[in-house]
């Protein structure tokens, strides 16, 4: 196959986006380390889960004292996004089902955001693998990283990483806020935790929160 | 986290990945659950941030990990890196406690 400018570009972007995951993936790795799971599992989740939003989500319910039920939730709503994703890119991807369902474990934010990035459907899907491939790879190595360094450092509240989580979700946070949509869900899913929070169970809160927001600004919007 | 839960994070995630891509050609979600979809992540995000910064033991607590959040929350909005936003956040509420002002 001919490489073109435009599929080395799309490779190059690959390699570069996964690089900057992969910082996330040791902040992932420490974060996952100090809420009290095995480096092995911190490793086994960004290996087999594999979609950043949700693997944070359940290791913040159960940082925060929550069930694995909780737990289980928070992490599968935001995974419910990657399914949307999933649909957009199958009129995208070529190939039959062996090769759509290793590619399935690639669908993320970022494989997507980079495919539909492109102008046609042959870039589009070099695009796809490129982005998907390069964060997996990257992801993971940074999981071991922060994984592994996060059993050095000891009390992880001296060096503020108790912070560092609910940091990192702020980072994620801003490019909704920057929505109207978005702006009120996280208002409202923000308030309804914190009221939430003193009366029942860790974890439940976190849920309710994030149903009653997405299900009551739905229905309350005219749009 | 048990390792039962685990596995069946990552089989669920797995399903919702390839129902689209498998299942998925030309089928689009009625608009008010793609609505909903929409919605969630800032509701979660926003829900998670409120518990792991003001909540400890199912009580409000306002500790230095507040200050440093705030402060990771102005450098995200202003466009900051991913990383600098995460090491502002730890930075700052490491100092805070190191400093005596808040636990």
């Amino acid at each position: 196959m001919a490489r073109g400018r435009e599929s080395g570009s799309v490779v190059t972007a690959g390699i570069v986006l996964g690089v900057a995951v992969g910082v996330f993936g040791v902040s992932f790795g420490l974060v996952a380390v100090t809420s009290g799971l095995s480096p092995a599992k911190a490793c086994a989740m960004s290996l087999l889960v594999f979609t950043g939003a949700s693997q944070f989500a359940a290791v913040g319910v159960v940082a925060a004292g929550g069930s694995p039920a909780a737990a289980l939730a928070s992490a599968l709503f935001l995974a419910a996004r990657n399914g949307v994703y999933g649909l957009a890119m199958s009129p995208i991807l070529s190939g039959r089902l062996p090769r759509r369902l290793v590619a399935a474990q690639l669908v993320i934010d970022e494989s997507t955001a980079l495919a539909t990035a492109q102008p046609d459907r042959a870039t589009q899907e070099k695009a796809f693998w490129a982005g998907g491939l390069g964060v997996f790879v990257f992801w993971n190595i940074g999981t071991l990283v922060g994984a592994l360094g996060g059993r050095l450092i000891g009390d992880p509240r001296t060096w503020g990483l108790d912070a560092a989580f609910p940091a990192a979700f702020v980072a994620l946070l801003v490019p909704h806020l920057r929505k109207v949509g978005g702006r009120d869900a996280a208002l409202l899913g923000g308030v309804i935790a914190l009221v939430l929070s003193p009366l029942l169970p860790a974890g439940i809160p976190i849920v309710l929160a994030a149903l009653a927001s997405a299900v009551g600004l739905r229905r309350g919007s005219a749009r | 986290m048990s390792w039962t839960t685990l596995l069946l994070l990552a089989a669920g995630a797995y399903v919702f990945k390839a129902a689209g891509l498998v299942l998925g050609r030309g089928w689009r979600p009625p608009t008010l659950v793609q609505g909903c979809l929409d919605l969630l992540p800032a509701a979660l995000i926003a829900a998670l941030i409120v518990v792991n910064t003001v909540v400890s033991d199912r009580r409000i607590v306002l500790d230095a990990r507040l200050v440093g959040v705030l402060v990771a929350a102005v450098a995200a909005w202003r466009k900051a890196p991913f990383v600098v936003v995460v090491l502002l956040g730890a930075g700052v509420t490491a100092l805070v406690r190191k400093g005596g002002i808040l636990a």
